[in-house]
């Protein structure tokens, strides 16, 4: 895997919460048996209209937007089934970074991301940053009256900086297992080969269980 | 200390725990089916490696092949994919029940039948609705592609240990509500990501008086609440389901009474700590129908479609932007919506007690005209066994399009799907925008509110219809 240390670019938003990986990236697209050609299918039925011309209404085909390279959009992002064809998709679109926030419900707080998607998304170097719910409103906000605004994402640091006249920075926070596979480009099927002597001893007490 | 039920399962699996925190978590049963493998395969040719255990490891062909004429694969990219796990499985050594089987199916009914699916397991499968199999108190998850060319090569999983959650069902169900009613309720409450990070155990007197086809369907969608898992503690209706039939891999005589006595050690332990808590009184549980875009966005069936800025957990945008996309206006009533086509079928409502509820309802009355009904076996056992019981005759002359075994209209990845506008009651899992077609509009129920949908042509309160 390309480690992940650090990444400027153009900010793009996505007004939605509960983005789906059916949204993501449709079904048609997942009979491939090939890890690459699916940028050209994300968000295949907001992006483009029956004729197959790019629908004009859909944020990411906004002018403004064209070159972005990181993704804000709203709560449960990825949501659904556990396709990596999303997180390839949104990759190969050329977003290296998706920021979402985290909500609080009652005494409960809700994560940003689902589960799987997340889990994907670490397994190929893609960025998935909480924030507050506040800090994702004020980036939507700075998008809108800040045309072209760009944004450091930083993994070291754990820090997005928005590149205002006045910088905006917020901290994130990372597990620190993903934080050092990431940064060091870890490949965890040859990291876990390396356990083989422990693998091997419980399977010879564990198939006694069964 | 005492331990939950998930505690104990994850326990017995652990290889080693890493410094980071994150576990090594050994994998008994690994699922396969031809979308999400054939690049796991591809990582494994390209680094030279294997697949550790292939006696573990289970695949068949369900997402993507056609209900009628299955053995004729139009689509060439479909077909390629199909080929692809035939190769891959005779390269790798796993088995295949592949569409000349008697045993193929949908990956999560199968697994079940097969005997594959058993209490105190870990199972995973690279598909969300793995939690299908945690009815038996085996810890099951969906895993994405890389993960699943990990356990393959390694047959283990990473894992950091998720929290737990009690949701607990008092009181008893009433029928003709059922158990997909339980989890659609649930999901509405605590929200499509009110379970993100938690293994959910559904407990309490109407989870137990269910049988093990009611709670594999809730399980199922334990993933549309965001969970990681979905459990239910074994009984002695796990144990009879596990007994009783032809189920290859299950322990039989002497190993399946040493298997009982272990099992029997899983339910948790009276006075484990959960980190989160839930009761639902079940009796008070109504019919449940989806009315916008994600399972959460559901309602009782005597409801009205709300108003935008009504729904708690959304906004006012998303409600507008589900309703749009629904065709929905606020203040319909839900019993006044009509429906183009049926589709009873799915990892969550395609086993023969499925079918027997529906079938029930088809005896009865007839399809009303110009609705589409297609019920759609969840596996070929399940088709075999409806045979035998005379559903499929029940089902063809009450108007209903009787298929072979796949995921079929639940995502659509074959040629059964909704056109741009159609409106389905459907007894699958996800009434995502498109997903059973691009523009389809779908209502999620059981199978006996879909096949009441069917013969009354619009939503029905079926504890109250007549036909």
């Amino acid at each position: 895997m390309k480690p992940f240390k650090s990444h400027k670019g153009l900010i793009a938003t996505l007004d939605r919460s509960n983005v789906d990986t059916d949204q993501i990236i449709p079904k048609q697209f997942l009979k491939s048996i090939a890890r690459t050609g699916f940028g050209e299918a994300l968000f295949y039925d907001w992006r483009y209209l029956p004729d197959k011309k790019p629908n004009p209404d859909f944020v990411l085909n906004a002018p403004r937007f064209k070159g972005a390279s990181i993704l804000v959009a709203r709560n449960n992002f990825g949501c659904g089934s556990s396709r990596e064809h999303a997180v390839w998709a949104i990759q190969q679109y050329g977003f290296h970074a998706v920021i979402a926030p985290w909500v609080e419900r009652g005494e409960t707080k809700i994560p940003a991301f689902a589960d799987i998607f997340r889990n994907n998304a670490g397994k190929n170097a893609l960025l998935t940053i909480e924030l507050s719910e506040s800090e994702v409103e004020e980036i939507f906000q700075m998008v809108e009256r800040f045309p072209g605004l760009e944004a450091t994402v930083n993994l070291e640091h754990q820090r997005v900086t928005l590149h205002l006249a006045e910088e905006i920075s917020f901290h994130f926070d990372m597990d620190p297992a993903v934080k050092d596979r990431l940064i060091n480009g870890l490949d965890d099927i040859g990291l876990t080969l390396k356990k083989d002597a422990e693998i091997r001893a419980f399977e010879s007490r564990h198939t006694a269980q069964l | 200390m005492a331990k939950t039920l998930f505690e104990k399962v994850w326990e017995k699996h652990i290889v080693t725990t890493l410094s980071d925190g994150t576990s090594l978590l050994y994998i008994d049963r690994h699922l396969i089916h031809e979308v999400t493998s054939p690049q796991a395969f591809e990582g494994l040719r390209l680094t030279g490696r294997k697949v550790r255990r292939p006696e573990l490891t289970f695949a068949t062909m369900d997402h993507n092949i056609p209900t009628e004429g299955r053995f004729d694969i139009e689509d060439p990219i479909s077909k390629t994919q199909i080929e692809a796990l035939e190769q891959n499985c005779r390269e790798f050594g796993v088995r295949l029940y592949d569409l000349k089987s008697s045993q193929q199916g949908i990956v999560h009914i199968i697994g079940p039948e097969l005997g594959l699916t058993l209490p105190g397991t870990t199972i995973v499968c690279g598909d969300s609705h793995t939690s299908t199999h945690g009815a038996f108190g085996s810890f099951a998850l969906g895993i994405g592609t890389s993960e699943v060319e990990h356990v393959l090569a390694t047959q283990c999983l990473l894992q950091k240990k998720p929290k737990t959650f009690k949701v607990e069902f008092t009181g008893r169900l009433k029928p003709p509500v059922s158990s997909k009613d339980m989890i659609l309720k649930l999901i509405g409450m605590i929200g499509t990501a009110g379970g993100t990070g938690y293994v959910l155990e559904y407990r309490g007197e109407a989870i137990r008086s269910l049988s093990m086809e009611a709670r594999m369907t809730i399980c199922n969608m334990s993933i549309e609440a965001g969970a990681r898992a979905g459990m239910i503690a074994p009984d002695e209706t796990t144990f009879q389901y596990i007994a009783e039939g032809n189920r290859p891999f299950a322990p039989k005589e002497a190993a399946f009474e040493k298997s009982v006595a272990f099992w029997k050690t899983l339910p948790s332990d009276p006075d484990a700590k959960y980190d989160r808590v839930l009761t639902i009184d079940a009796s008070s549980v109504a019919p449940q129908v989806t009315w916008g875009t994600n399972p959460g966005m559901v309602m009782d069936v005597t409801g009205c479609i709300p108003e935008p800025d009504k729904v708690p957990g959304y906004s006012r945008k998303d409600v507008e932007n589900a309703l749009e996309y629904m065709g929905l206006k606020p203040g319909t009533p839900m019993t006044e919506i009509k429906v183009d086509t049926v589709f009873i079928g799915s990892c969550t409502n395609a086993r023969i007690e499925d079918l027997r509820l529906a079938a029930d309802y088809f005896k009865r009355g007839k399809t009303a005209n110009s609705v589409k009904v297609l019920v759609v076996p969840g596996s070929q056992q399940v088709k075999k066994q409806a045979e035998a019981e005379g559903l499929d005759k029940i089902f063809k002359q009450a108007g209903c399009e009787w298929r072979e075994s796949g995921c079929s209209m639940c995502l659509g990845m074959n040629p059964d799907q909704l056109k741009p506008g159609e409106r389905s009651a459907s007894t699958s899992n996800r009434n995502f925008e498109g997903r059973q077609g691009k523009g389809g509009r779908t209502h999620l129920v059981s199978p006996q509110m879909a096949a009441a949908a069917a013969i009354a042509g619009r939503f029905v309160d079926i504890r109250t219809w007549k036909i």
